[in-house]
């Protein structure tokens, strides 16, 4: 009984289960040729107005829906059903992020095979989202200028996570005295050259841009891989 | 996981987890210390340690062909040629990497 302990190795990553199911989302939204897009921010910054009117504006030209995780309430599914694009909650509790299984759980029943676009609407947080891979092709970070322009240096673990920074309320810009600049380059210390779109929900402006930029995108992934 | 493995080895007491953290995980160690304690009561790991290894964030640097260690998470440059860092080697991590048993 008193011999010396002895190590044994084992080697287990613990979030692998979650990098498994998100690898077979991105599979299967490879697959099917649908383009998932995930949005994480901090609460308040506007994801919801911001992934409405993203909604509404390419329902025009293409197939959408949307999946939104939110800790206790529908209130966001129901701004964004406004849209009339499908949408479907996820209600996570007192949980703080979604995980890959959630999103599978939640596309269970649903035949995404005929949409262009999948839009992940995370729950409000700078943390947590972070860590769990959802198989998404493109995260958006949104950071809204109220917050201020330090937030990416103070959570560059989730700026490092995303492909794209999106400035929201750039309307308030002006009224808030945000420097542009001083956020840019916040952004691009903790995830150099990413790319920096600003937009306001409320006016439209900057959203022509942003909705260009994902069109392009997916045509660009879609496009057979030839020399 | 841990409780699996050792059931996989006849059931050995624990004296210790060893895990490696990444600073580029979002997860405090200090927080997973506390939390292994609530959580490890009434199970096998009752009483045993962790131990976490925090591994830094470690780039590679194109410009130098080198592997360097950034010096802050604010700062995601080579931290010899301030290059952009592209490439995230490690930091990453979140893992158990061994147990301590005693037979």
């Amino acid at each position: 009984m008193n011999a010396e302990p002895r190590i044994i190795e084992v080697r287990k990553n613990i979030l692998k289960q979650n990098d498994i199911i998100a690898r077979a989302l991105r599979e299967r939204f490879r697959e099917v040729g649908v383009s998932v897009i995930s949005l994480v921010s901090s609460p308040g910054a506007g994801k919801t107005a911001f992934l409405e009117r993203t909604l509404a504006s390419l329902r025009e030209r293409c197939r959408v829906a949307a999946l939104v995780g939110d800790l206790a309430t529908e209130n966001d599914a129901a701004r964004l059903a406004r849209s009339q694009a499908p949408v479907k909650q996820i209600t996570t509790g007192t949980l703080c992020h979604l995980e890959a299984a959630m999103v599978q759980g939640a596309l269970d029943a649903w035949d995404i095979g005929p949409l262009d676009f999948l839009f992940i609407e995370n729950v409000g947080n700078l943390v947590c989202p972070s860590s769990y891979d959802l198989g998404e092709e493109l995260r958006l970070i949104l950071l809204s200028v109220t917050e201020g322009e330090d937030k990416p240096l103070k959570y560059p673990t989730i700026f490092n996570s995303a492909d794209v920074a999106v400035i929201t309320k750039i309307d308030l810009a002006a009224a808030v005295d945000f420097d542009d600049e001083l956020a840019e380059s916040n952004i691009h210390a903790v995830r150099p050259g990413m790319k920096v779109i600003r937009v306001s929900a409320k006016t439209g402006e900057g959203m022509d841009e942003y909705l260009e930029f994902l069109e392009q995108r997916r045509a660009a992934m879609r496009a057979p891989a030839s020399a | 996981m841990a409780e699996e493995e050792v059931a996989e080895r006849g059931s050995p007491r624990i004296v210790a987890v060893h895990m490696r953290l990444g600073l580029l995980t979002s997860v405090v160690k200090e927080a997973l210390l506390s939390s292994f304690q609530i959580a490890s009561e009434g199970t096998s790991l009752e009483g045993s340690r962790l131990v976490i290894e925090e591994v830094p964030v470690e780039i590679f640097c194109a410009k130098c062909n080198q592997r360097r260690t950034i010096r802050s998470l604010q700062w995601f440059r080579c931290p010899e040629c301030q290059n952009p860092a592209a490439k995230i080697l490690r930091g990453k991590e979140m893992e158990v990497v061994a147990l301590e048993i005693e037979e």
